[in-house]
């Protein structure tokens, strides 16, 4: 087998050539699977018709692989020295959308580019473990550990956190949170402060309650307790468990799933995909689906162990773990086990932003991959 | 670089932990599926079936009621409504303008549409008006075209053909109340219709069928998307009465405008052939739903529209009583067969003085002449010897003082005194002047008019223990024997045939001859109020210059033919005035008819 990292020397260019060659192909086999399955249900959401959704997503997620392409085609180093840049230029986007936003009225947030709505909280997910990812490969471990060294870094995680709460958008706000804090703790920053943030969180809790919009603390309130408005609120975690339960081990088969086509399912096409696909394939298809998923993640985990870089090893896992935080907090939101926050599942649910952006992050994953050898310093 | 070593330890440490929190969450979500799926999958089956599954029962038919000739009581016909669909209508409201221009609609009838349409979704069919006649049908789908939404749906009611002649018997059907008792989906259905009188109620189960069930898949919306499943129900089984629709009629028109009861019966089986309670109500009226004002009106009438007089009434029976005093005196050895006794126009019990109706006296009479003129003195003079405790003990074998239970609501029993009841009953021991006014059915004694045809009956068919019934009676062999003698049943029976057939007889003005058949009887008029000594002293007041519910009620028993009798019958008018002058005629007139068309002869047409 030819194996083109034993020929180049280390820490060089690669040529486009050898970097396809270094592709994990069975990574991308199990991103088309998922995406494959998506296509197939959104094609059962519409009672078996390509229109509206099924036809569209193909076509996204044709051009989400060659974005992936792209990013995977990027020289890490590039990613590195760009990665400030880029973390400045999706702030400055969040603030646009921030201020169009209340001038437009209510929630807006995307930006319109006319063929598409570039929505800036989804490129933020990606430029704060690139950001981050640089922050920490150029500090040593002494700054980690001190308070004053993890400062810069916590303002570059809580600006725009706080942005995209107060769009509001508390999911992908949530979501940023997370994948900071995992970063945080990867990188070393002692398990004290994670308690000391843990018992601050739970004394601001009330005050942060007062901040919440009806509608979020109706969320909250009602994922408590569904039966509190079933025809309101609740009704979407009822139905979404009677549609799950109702499919059993085998499922329904496909485009017979009886609750997700009399519409008793309400966005069987978006955030709840994953509820329509448990009630026509049972449990057999959803934990097939969670395996594909527990892959890409492991396969995302041997990425960072084989990077040779620090900032490597940091995007990998900061991807990895955004990606983790978007399956886990959509099926465990169907199957009950959080409340309703507008977290699609990626691949799978119908959505351009979070495709593109998503095969943008398995792109940089990619890249690290094929990059893997290439030592640099802190520069 | 040490440090920086340990920076990449750390980092591969921390990873490996978090890497095991991602499996460990996985592993979570899978524990969740399982429970849901595979553990609580019974469960949410059903659920999911309940959401997509809505159940519709269909309707029975309701049996119908014949008659003994198969002549119709109760059937159902085609109730034609209209109703729209707002979704069908490009503009409701232009719709229901049209529509009023056809036909005009009430400002509460549009209000009703409006509201409904609110409430419902707009692909359920909404109610504009219901029984519309074939014209208005006609109209509505000639204009079809300026109506869209508007569809015809066909739906079916109780009809009765006889109306108020036959209501107390059959009764009527009218929407499920709150007191129902809802043994059966069926009542749930909004506008269902159960027996609430009569026959209807009596014999509701086996006339309401049973329901089918049709099974529909639905989706969120509650629209209709496929029919899954179609049990059949079962239409009401049709019944056949013992009534005579004919005699009925003629009975009821007999009444004209008095109040009161007639109940004909065969003296052999006791089958009830008319059953009239005058006057009466609609059915047709109550099965679509009385007005305030109809219902106020039928409430505040004077004469009781709605009560049923045949059962639901208690008279004295008055003169009427005395052919069971006589049975219980000769029973009694208080008198024999030519006794004879003297009446002055008054007797003393003490001091205490009783009269007879006519002031003057009738001279000596025997048992036949003292029925015949239905001389009250000599009946005193019977009760007294026999006692009222032998009178109440034969009165109860001829059907007196106890319910019959024929299967109508509210039926009262009457009520044969005796000297245990006084007792019991005011604590009191039995006057021997009771005894005097017992004798002559005036006092505590009170029955109903069907007591009064079934101890006629009774007296008819030489001591047969009939029990009146609806129900076609297939075999009259096991009907028990009373324990009364013949001759004294015979003595009886010479005295009602005098009544009517002798001159001098109450009701001598009544008599008629059909192919050599007659008819005998006995008058009864009751006092429904005390007459005063000035009245005595002025001289009788004629019935008719008193206020109506002033005047006697007349009552008149009479079987027919008299030689071998076939049909009994008791004849009630309220505040009539006299037996003989108005219970005697409306008797007669029915029973000739009885045996004009002889229905009991004809007996073949009953099927069941």
């Amino acid at each position: 087998m030819y194996k083109p990292y034993e020929t180049t020397f280390r820490g060089q260019k690669l040529s486009i050539k050898e970097k396809l060659m270094n592709i994990s192909f069975c990574y991308v086999l199990f991103i088309c699977i998922l995406a494959a399955i998506g296509i197939v249900m959104l094609y059962s959401a519409a009672n078996g018709s390509w229109r509206p959704w099924a036809l569209n997503q193909l076509m996204r997620f044709a051009v989400g692989v060659g974005v992936m392409l792209f990013f995977a085609l990027i020289d890490i180093r590039l990613l590195l020295r760009y990665a400030y840049l880029f973390y400045f230029g999706t702030l400055f986007l969040l603030i646009v959308v921030e201020i169009t936003g209340h001038v437009g009225m209510g929630a807006q947030r995307w930006i319109n580019f006319g063929f598409f709505k570039l929505q800036p909280s989804e490129l933020m997910k990606i430029a704060i473990v690139l950001a981050l990812a640089r922050y920490f490969h150029t500090s040593s471990l002494q700054t980690i550990e001190s308070i004053k060294g993890i400062f810069p870094a916590l303002i570059m995680v809580l600006v725009p956190a706080g942005l995209v709460i107060i769009q509001p958008d508390l999911g992908t706000g949530l979501m940023l949170l997370f994948t900071a804090t995992a970063i945080f703790f990867v990188v070393g920053v002692q398990l004290w402060k994670f308690a000391l943030l843990g018992v601050g969180a739970i004394i601001c809790m009330p005050i942060a309650w007062a901040f919440l919009r009806d509608y979020q603390k109706d969320r909250v309130l009602t994922f408590l307790n569904p039966e509190r408005d079933p025809l309101g609120a609740g009704y979407h975690i009822i139905q979404s468990k009677i549609a799950l339960g109702s499919g059993g081990v085998f499922g329904k088969g496909f485009l017979k799933g009886t609750q997700s086509h009399l519409n008793f399912l309400p966005e069987k096409h978006t955030d709840f995909i994953y509820t329509m696909l448990s009630e026509e394939w049972g449990m057999v298809g959803a934990v097939f689906v969670i395996l594909i998923n527990f892959c890409i993640i492991a396969y995302g985990y041997s990425f960072a162990l084989k990077s040779s870089s620090y900032f490597g090893k940091v995007v990998a896992i900061g991807l990895t773990t955004n990606y983790f935080l978007y399956v886990s907090i959509n099926t465990a939101m169907v199957l009950g086990l959080i409340p309703v926050v507008g977290i699609p599942l990626p691949l799978i649910s119908y959505g351009g932003t979070v495709m593109l952006s998503i095969m943008a992050s398995f792109g940089i994953l990619l890249s690290v991959y094929i990059n893997r050898h290439i030592q640099f310093g802190k520069e | 670089m040490n440090r920086d070593n340990d920076k990449g330890k750390i980092l591969i440490k921390r990873s490996l932990i978090m890497a095991g929190c991602k499996v460990f969450v996985l592993l979570l979500i899978i524990l969740r599926l399982y429970y849901l799926q595979v553990y609580q999958a019974d469960k949410f089956k059903t659920l999911a079936d309940e959401n997509r599954i809505s159940t519709r029962i269909l309707l029975p038919q309701r049996g119908i009621i014949y008659d003994r000739n198969h002549e119709i009581l109760a059937t159902n016909i085609q109730n034609f409504q209209a109703l729209i669909v707002a979704e069908q209508a490009p503009n409701v409201q232009e719709t229901l303008d049209a529509f009023k221009k056809i036909m005009p609609l009430s400002e509460a009838e549009e209000e009703r549409i409006k509201r409904d349409l609110k409430r419902n979704r707009s692909f359920v069919p909404i109610k504009i008006k219901d029984n519309l006649t074939w014209e208005e049908v006609a109209k509505i789908q000639l204009h079809a075209e300026d109506l869209p939404g508007i569809i015809i749906d066909e739906g079916l009611n109780r009809y009765y053909p006889y109306a108020e002649i036959m209501a107390p018997v059959i009764g009527y059907v009218a929407s499920v109340s709150e007191s129902d008792v809802k043994d059966d989906p069926l009542l749930e259905i909004p506008g269902f219709k159960i027996g609430k009188s009569g026959i209807e109620k009596f014999l509701e189960q086996k006339l309401r069928g049973k329901g089918g069930i049709l099974k529909l898949e639905v989706n969120a919306y509650g629209r209709v998307m496929k029919e899954i499943e179609e049990t059949e129900g079962v239409h009401g089984e049709n019944v056949v009465l013992t009534l005579d629709a004919r005699l009925q009629q003629k009975a009821y028109e007999a009444f004209g405008d008095e109040s009161g009861a007639a109940i004909l019966l065969d003296v052999n089986s006791g089958e009830i052939l008319a059953f009239v309670s005058t006057p009466s109500f609609d059915p047709n009226a109550f099965t679509q739903g009385l007005s305030q004002e109809q219902w106020n009106s039928l409430i505040n009438n004077e004469r009781h529209p709605l009560t049923n007089k045949a059962i639901q009434g208690q008279y004295s029976p008055g003169s009427v009583f005395k052919p069971l005093v006589a049975i219980a005196g000769l029973e009694a050895g208080a008198i024999k067969p030519d006794t004879r006794h003297f009446c002055a126009g008054k007797m003393f019990v003490g001091d205490h003085p009783f009269h007879c109706w006519k002031r003057v006296g009738h001279g000596y009479l025997s048992l036949v002449e003292a029925l015949q003129h239905s001389c009250d003195i000599y009946f005193y003079e019977t009760a007294q010897r026999t006692g009222i405790d032998k009178i109440a003990e034969v009165a109860r074998r001829f059907g007196l003082g106890k319910a019959i239970n024929i299967g109508l609501e509210n039926e009262k029993s009457g009520l044969i005194p005796d000297k245990d009841w006084k007792l019991a009953r005011y604590g009191e021991p039995w006057q021997v002047g009771e005894s005097l006014i017992a004798g002559i059915g005036q006092g505590y004694v009170l029955v109903t008019p069907l007591q009064l045809a079934v101890m006629t009956a009774r007296i008819a068919n030489g001591g047969y223990e009939v029990t009146p019934t609806f129900f076609p009676v297939k075999n009259t062999s096991n009907i028990k024997k009373i324990n009364v003698a013949k001759e004294h049943l015979n003595i009886v029976k010479d005295g009602m045939y005098a009544v009517v057939n002798v001159p001098g007889g109450t009701a001598w003005a009544s008599q008629f001859v059909y192919n050599d058949q007659r008819m005998s009887g006995k008058t009864g008029s009751v006092q429904v109020r005390r007459i005063s000594l000035k009245e005595r002293q002025t001289g009788v007041i004629q019935q008719k210059d008193l206020p109506w519910k002033y005047r006697d009620h007349a009552i008149f028993i009479a079987y027919a033919p008299a030689d071998k009798p076939k049909y009994a019958l008791a004849v009630l008018v309220e505040h009539g005035g006299g037996g003989s002058s108005v219970a005697a005629p409306i008797a007669a007139k029915i029973l000739k008819e009885s045996l004009i068309l002889d229905p009991v002869s004809h007996n073949k047409s009953i099927v069941q």
